[in-house]
């Protein structure tokens, strides 16, 4: 036995689990899929008195289509269910495009939406997704509920704006821009391990052919997701050409981010990868922007 | 803290009930307490694939589960396969037949995850094959025979 002991609660409705994490409050964690929550607990890295099981409570898990024409998806929906939802597929194709890319697909069997942006890897896909479609994140507890918007979600290392007593319950994606292109690249040591490096890019041009929105979110590469703000401002209002997008990943990679040296790679390979990636993805998206068909 | 919970867990169509401390790993419980040692333990955070079973009929890393997770589910582990002591699975026989395995340590994780997949696929390109085995680790065969025995393992199981 491995990881330290704890009390162990599998509550079997919502406010049951509100209850007892309002009650434990640090001490107590929230067991989702458990695929990231469980290895640290094996290394002793983590070691919670409580653990609160979510999986015996029903209705957590599922995917609605959202009012404003995105996807609303409960925190307990498996990763694969996202990947093989016929609804995503056809509404959200950036998001069908990148569960293959989370993990493996034992993990993907398991893992949890609202358990991968709670942790918060900033080497995780779904937290930089969140980033770059602009999606808020549906946080409970017994005091009542709120909506956080992605970019106020992610506030370091592993550290989200959830309050101790909160769970995430659901997760809204907004439908992306009209007319707008999206990718989304990503390099590891292994298919399925946590990227070096990954980006998603999201751009749409006006009627002039100028680039009027455009989101770049990077993982990977710092203390959580983070938007390569010099090279979105370079983007922003101009004409999408070869020049432009390398200019921009350039200054992705020299001004926008500090990689961290590790056994997986250097922060100079880091860096590099970041450039190449940040053109990828942008060439890629402007392609799909354009209507033009892309095989990636 | 020394909490103890009973469970009732089906695996291999045999209806076991036992008392778990929470914090007991499903991997470990397969193992020490239903003896069943043939799911095999290598990196327990979720990395090498060797522990991988069938959970309600889905391939997941028994050693990322906690036992009282598994109250009221069914498990397949590699004992639970062949259909008689006489016989192998056709994935089994198909690793046979490729020499897919050396140390055969890792084999187990390897077949349990191929056979949700081959129901699924029964005739996956080799792009699939190989994202079907990207979450676990040989570090005898180099993969390619086991790829062999896939192939070979679709085969038979069409038959």
């Amino acid at each position: 036995m491995k990881p330290p002991p704890f009390d162990y609660h599998a509550p079997t409705t919502l406010a049951e689990a509100l209850a007892l994490m309002a009650q434990h409050g640090y001490g107590a964690k929230a067991l989702a899929g458990g695929q990231s929550l469980v290895p640290t607990m094996n290394f002793r890295l983590a070691a919670p008195s409580v653990l609160v099981d979510l999986n015996r409570i029903p209705d957590l898990g599922y995917i609605r289509t959202a009012p404003d024409g995105g996807l609303l998806i409960g925190a307990m929906t498996r990763h694969v269910q996202v990947e093989k939802s016929p609804k995503v597929a056809d509404r959200y194709p950036l998001l069908h495009a990148t569960m293959p890319k989370i993990a493996h697909p034992q993990i993907r069997n398991r893992g949890t939406i609202g358990g991968s942006i709670a942790h918060a890897d900033p080497a995780a896909e779904l937290p930089a997704l969140l980033r770059a479609v602009q999606g808020r994140v549906k946080a409970q507890s017994t005091r009542g509920s709120r909506w956080i918007d992605a970019d106020d979600f992610f506030t370091g290392f592993f550290t989200t704006a959830l309050a101790e007593d909160e769970l995430i319950t659901e997760i809204h994606l907004p439908p992306l821009p009209a007319g707008s292109g999206w990718a989304v690249e990503e390099v590891s040591r292994r298919h399925g391990d946590f990227a070096l490096v990954g980006v998603f890019a999201v751009l749409k041009l006006d009627g002039a052919g100028r680039c009027d929105h455009v989101r770049i979110s990077l993982f990977g590469v710092g203390d959580g997701p983070m938007l390569a703000q010099t090279a979105m401002g370079i983007l922003r209002g101009e004409k999408l050409d070869d020049e432009a997008i390398a200019t921009a990943a350039d200054a992705a990679a020299q001004k926008d981010v500090d990689p961290p040296s590790d056994v997986h790679a250097t922060a100079s390979f880091r860096r590099h990868l970041v450039n190449v990636l940040v053109q990828r993805t942008l060439s890629q998206a402007l392609a799909r922007a354009t209507g033009q068909e892309v095989t990636a | 803290m020394s909490q103890r919970i009973p469970i009732t867990v089906r695996v291999n169509g045999v209806t076991y009930q036992r008392e778990v401390e929470p914090r007991l790993l499903l991997s470990d419980f397969i193992r020490h307490d239903l003896g069943l040692t043939g799911t095999h333990v290598g990196c327990e955070h979720g990395v090498c694939g060797a522990c991988t079973i069938l959970f309600d009929g889905q391939p997941v890393r028994s050693c990322l589960l906690f036992a009282v997770q598994a109250d009221g589910h069914n498990i397949l582990t590699i004992e639970g396969l062949a259909p008689d002591p006489d016989h192998l699975h056709p994935i089994q026989e198909a690793f046979q037949d490729a020499h897919a395995l050396q140390c055969g340590f890792c084999t187990p994780g390897f077949v349990m995850t191929l056979k949700p997949f081959l129901e699924e696929n029964p005739d996956p390109s080799d792009e699939e094959i190989r994202e079907a085995i990207s979450g676990n680790l040989c570090r005898c065969t180099g993969y390619d025979h086991i790829v062999d025995a896939v192939r070979i393992a679709a085969e038979k199981m069409q038959k």
